[in-house]
């Protein structure tokens, strides 16, 4: 039992990879998973003559993602250089942004697990370029006994953007919410794949303690490596306790790097503050200052679509949704473009939201894609229930075929023989029958027990094979046991 | 040998393609016999392209003889300084780093001679990563000055300086980052041009200082530089950093004299260490501008006394930057044998891989960067080079154009200032201030010191007036007259 009790303050660094169809400073393609070395020129690889010129829909994106967090965008911003050596930069120094960034300040409103909503400041959002990948081979296969190094270029020079926030989060579930809300955000501008396990989405997390109450902050540490929203949440967690003991004993926190071990478990140290790199920022002389026209950012303002916390609002407001629905239908955009689509072809909201939260996203998450899926698919799913020409069990068998094949849902329904009898004829026919076969039964309901009418429904659902509507079954029983 | 092809200028030959008078074949034989027969003492050349221009040369006569349109630049024997890419021709910035590199693409500047018809008879010799002023600092070998083989041709543009003076080549491109066209030319005694900064592309030209480097040209007449401007001139869209502005018609107003041409001579213009046979010439040469009708006055450039240490904190600081992806890793020379890992690698190719000079101006700039100092060194060199700006602005509102010496000395000999860096860096004082303010300037041979060797007079004006420039200089070069052929050439004859 520690004797203070230490307040987290974690700020979050992330990188996001934009989807544009080219690289950064040249006309070479920018795309995941080609074979190495095939999307480079001299430009991207560095050749001696060479020179960047930036990339249009990047600042375009840029743009769009500081407006999205409100940040200013800065009417002169700069290019500099970032200078260090490593084997996978080609000009061993890297174009990013310094002191003039292009968006200044902003924030990005959270809502935590519980409903509450809290906003996270942003303290800058700027442009840069990504490096190549080196491969360590050899030894262990571990970098500090690696007897070769094998690089790929095709990811040198496409474009980064690096969002700083402000160290506003104060638990590892907070930081986790704001990746999210970050993540949903730039997923709803279309500016990035956001895929943390291909990269495109990378976080590290600075983390100090303080005791509760105090205004300073305590020493940083930065984490690095974290590959999902679950290891980041269990890094700051491992670091917090980490950190927590340290202080406990009296030790002071050193002021480093450290690296994220998703096997282990923990945190271990790269680098202290004293081996950091000094990198020698300069301005970027092959690239004229950024000044973006006015109404050019005016046009991208005007084109920013509506964003996740508005449309959380919207879904809850206007459609009825639960909250916690909400926000999981919109931190997904796959799931949001179902829910939207099915709502359009005027499915019930909240049970097109269930759907799209609960079978579908199974059905999803476990493909990874969409599969042959359409809102069509969920606003019919949606329709047939509320007629009840479906069991809820029958209707997410019939997802599944639809999923796989597109096949519409109520074809799938019929070709697995899944559609409820709620002809009131047929199904009257074998309530008379259930009825004539169970007289102690029917006794004992009209005595006033009249739970037994479960019994009897299930003696009709078996006389049907199953396809009878199991609420019209007991409409009719009870009409007759009544009557 | 006074009838050679080789020794004719552009114009002349342009005509002589142009009636059919002579070929581009023939032309370049002359330039070839030129080279084979002084060569092996200039040493001009660190790669000829024979086999490429011989074939060059019987496509454009084949094309010549069709009667289509000719421009200026087809079939002029060009040399380039070996720190522009050559597509499949090896490129060495005459360092020993890039001894094997042969860049996959051309830089934009030979690319649009190359489409006009030029033919490519070389890469020329040059110090390394241009970081020099007397040719001396080449990996490979000194260059020797045509006028004296025992003197320095000037730098870092020596060798395509001395092809052009010694007829190797009609026109060659240099580079200019503080005075590396205007310096070797003055000593050469040909016509160097620096033009405004970004007019012509730098993409392909290897950097050295990013902000300063200018693509320049070496011609034997003002008329052929701005033909040659002509061609080059105009936004890249490969490089970010070159003007989207209108080319001007540089021929067109030449013949127009200075009458009326309100010409600034520069106040340290024969201040200390400008030797008595350049300012004499310099002298003369601005009182034929006065009596062919220029208002000559006296101009102060308060701030250019702080160029020189400006420009060895910014040139050196980029320098640091650019030079850093030599590393062995992708292409050129890479440290032989076992590293302890990558980094080692990188550093011994390095270690090995560049020249005294270049390692001395690496940790310069290296230093002038580091947290602490960067605004004590870079932070405070960009202020100065804000106030030379200035210093320009006022000064144009009062001239048109600005003269001084292109050089405090002529051409001194080799080894003479090769121990002592500041003496070298000294060359420069005078053509520096431009290149910190990016407005063109231009060298022309104003005559020759007591001892025979070329003096050169530098013209400034305001930036993208080029046309005032090539309109100043071509009437100075009329009026002078001068016959500017190398005792070499009398003997090869």
């Amino acid at each position: 039992m520690s004797a203070t009790t230490y307040e987290a303050v974690i700020g979050l660094e992330c990188h996001v990879e934009l989807s544009t169809e080219t690289k950064m400073f040249c006309a070479c393609a920018n795309v995941f998973g080609a074979p190495p070395n095939t999307q480079t020129c001299p430009v991207c690889l560095g050749h001696p003559g060479t020179l960047p010129v930036p990339n249009r829909e990047a600042i375009a994106r840029i743009i769009k993602i500081g407006l999205a967090l409100d940040a200013e965008i800065a009417p002169h911003s700069l290019f500099h250089r970032k200078n260090y050596f490593y084997p996978d930069m080609p000009k061993n120094y890297q174009i990013s942004q310094y002191d003039l960034p292009i968006c200044v300040g902003g924030h990005l409103d959270i809502e935590l697990a519980d409903g509450t909503p809290k906003r996270v400041g942003i303290t800058r959002v700027h442009m840069e370029e990504d490096t190549g990948k080196s491969t360590h081979g050899g030894g262990s296969g571990r970098i500090h006994d690696a007897t070769y190094a094998t690089l790929d270029f095709n990811r040198a020079g496409v474009p980064l953007v690096e969002c700083v926030s402000e160290p506003d989060m104060r638990s590892p579930e907070e930081a986790a919410a704001y990746l999210r809300e970050l993540r949903a955000t730039l997923e709803s501008l279309d500016v990035s794949d956001v895929k943390m396990e291909e990269g495109s989405l990378r976080c590290d997390a600075n983390v100090s303690l303080r005791p509760e109450g105090a205004e300073a902050f305590g020493t940083k540490v930065e984490i690095k490596n974290m590959n999902s929203i679950r290891s980041l949440e269990r890094a700051l967690t491992f670091e917090i306790e980490r950190q927590t003991k340290a202080l406990d004993a009296g030790d002071a926190i050193v002021q480093e790097t450290r690296h994220w071990d998703e096997d282990a478990g923990s945190t271990t140290s790269m680098r202290s503050k004293e081996e950091a790199f000094d990198y020698r920022y300069f301005p970027e002389p092959d690239i004229p200052a950024l000044e973006p026209d006015p109404s050019w950012v005016d046009d991208i303002r005007v084109s920013l679509p509506e964003l996740p916390r508005a449309r959380r609002d919207r879904y809850v407001e206007t459609l009825g949704l639960k909250p916690e629905v909400a926000r999981v239908v919109v931190a997904d955009r796959g799931a949001t473009a179902l829910f939207e689509g099915a709502v359009a072809l005027d499915a019930e909201p909240g049970s097109a939201a269930n759907w799209v939260t609960q079978d579908v996203a199974a059905l999803r998450n476990a493909a990874g894609d969409d599969g042959a899926l359409t809102a069509q698919h969920v606003a019919d799913v949606v329709r047939l229930i509320a007629d009840g020409a479906v069991s809820n069990a029958g209707a997410k068998q019939a997802l599944e075929a639809s999923f796989a094949s597109g096949e519409p849902v109520e074809a799938a329904i019929d070709r697995l023989g899944l559609r409820q009898v709620s002809d009131t004829g047929a199904l009257g026919a074998l309530a008379d029958a259930v009825l004539a076969e169970n007289p102690d039964v029917v006794q004992k309901f009209r005595d006033g027990k009249e739970g037994v009418i479960g019994f009897l429904v299930g003696q009709l659902m078996q006389k049907a094979a199953g396809a009878a509507n199991p609420k019209v079954a007991q409409e009719l029983l009870r009409e007759r046991l009544q009557g | 040998m006074s009838d050679a092809l080789c020794d004719l200028s552009g114009a002349e030959l342009s005509a002589k393609l142009a009636t059919g008078e002579t070929s581009a074949s023939d032309v370049l034989a002359s330039s070839r016999a030129r080279i084979d027969a002084v060569e092996d003492r200039v040493g001009a050349f660190l790669t000829r392209t024979d086999q490429l221009a011989s074939e060059r040369a019987e496509e454009l006569d084949a094309y010549l003889s069709s009667g289509a349109p000719q421009s200026p630049v087809a079939g002029i024997p060009i040399a380039l300084k070996d720190v522009l890419t050559t597509n499949g021709v090896r490129t060495t910035c005459g360092s020993k780093i890039l001894e094997t590199y042969v860049p996959p693409y051309d830089a934009t500047a030979w690319a649009r001679l190359a489409g006009a018809g030029a033919v490519l008879v070389g890469k020329t010799n040059c110090d390394e990563f241009a970081m020099g002023s007397s040719n001396e600092n080449s990996a490979y070998a000194p260059v020797h000055n045509p006028w004296d083989l025992d003197r320095v041709p000037g730098g870092s543009s020596g060798g395509s300086a001395a092809a052009v003076a010694a007829g190797e080549a009609v026109w060659a491109l240099g580079t200019d980052t503080g005075g590396s066209v205007r310096q070797p030319a003055s000593l050469c005694g040909v016509v160097g041009l620096k033009p405004t900064y970004g007019r012509i592309s730098r993409y392909g030209l290897i950097a050295f200082a990013s902000s300063l480097d200018t693509v320049g040209t070496f011609t034997r007449t003002v008329r052929d530089a701005a033909s040659m401007l002509q061609v080059l001139a105009g936004h890249d869209p490969r490089d970010a950093t070159s003007l989207d502005v209108p080319v001007a018609v540089y021929t067109e107003g030449l013949g127009r004299g200075v009458r009326g041409l309100r010409v600034g001579v520069v106040t340290e213009a024969f201040g200390e260490g400008v030797e008595p046979g350049v300012a004499a010439s310099v002298r003369a040469a601005i009182d034929r501008l006065a009596a062919l009708g220029a208002e000559v006055g006296k101009v102060d450039l308060p701030h250019a006394a702080y160029a020189l240490s400006a420009y060895y904190l910014i040139a050196p600081s980029e320098c640091s930057s650019n030079l850093a992806r030599y590393d062995g890793v992708r292409y050129g020379y890479r440290a032989p044998g076992e590293h302890a890992d990558s980094i080692a690698m990188m550093f011994a190719t390095r270690g090995q891989g560049f020249g005294p000079e270049v390692k001395r101006r690496i940790m310069l700039g290296t230093y002038a960067l580091s947290a602490g100092y960067y605004e004590a060194y870079y932070g405070q060199a960009q202020k100065v080079r804000t106030l030379v700006i200035r210093d320009y602005e006022a000064a144009f509102e009062r001239f048109d154009v600005l003269v001084s010496p292109t050089s405090p000395t002529t051409a001194f000999r080799i080894g003479e200032k090769a121990d002592d860096p500041m003496a070298m860096y000294l060359n420069d004082i005078f053509t520096i201030p431009a290149n910190l303010a990016g407005v063109p300037a231009i060298s022309v041979p104003c005559g020759l010191d007591d001892g025979g060797l070329p003096v050169g007079i530098q013209l400034t004006t305001p930036a993208l007036d080029e046309a005032t420039l090539f309109r100043a200089a071509h009437a100075l070069e009329a009026d002078l007259a001068l016959d500017l052929r190398p005792p070499l050439l009398e003997k090869a004859g």
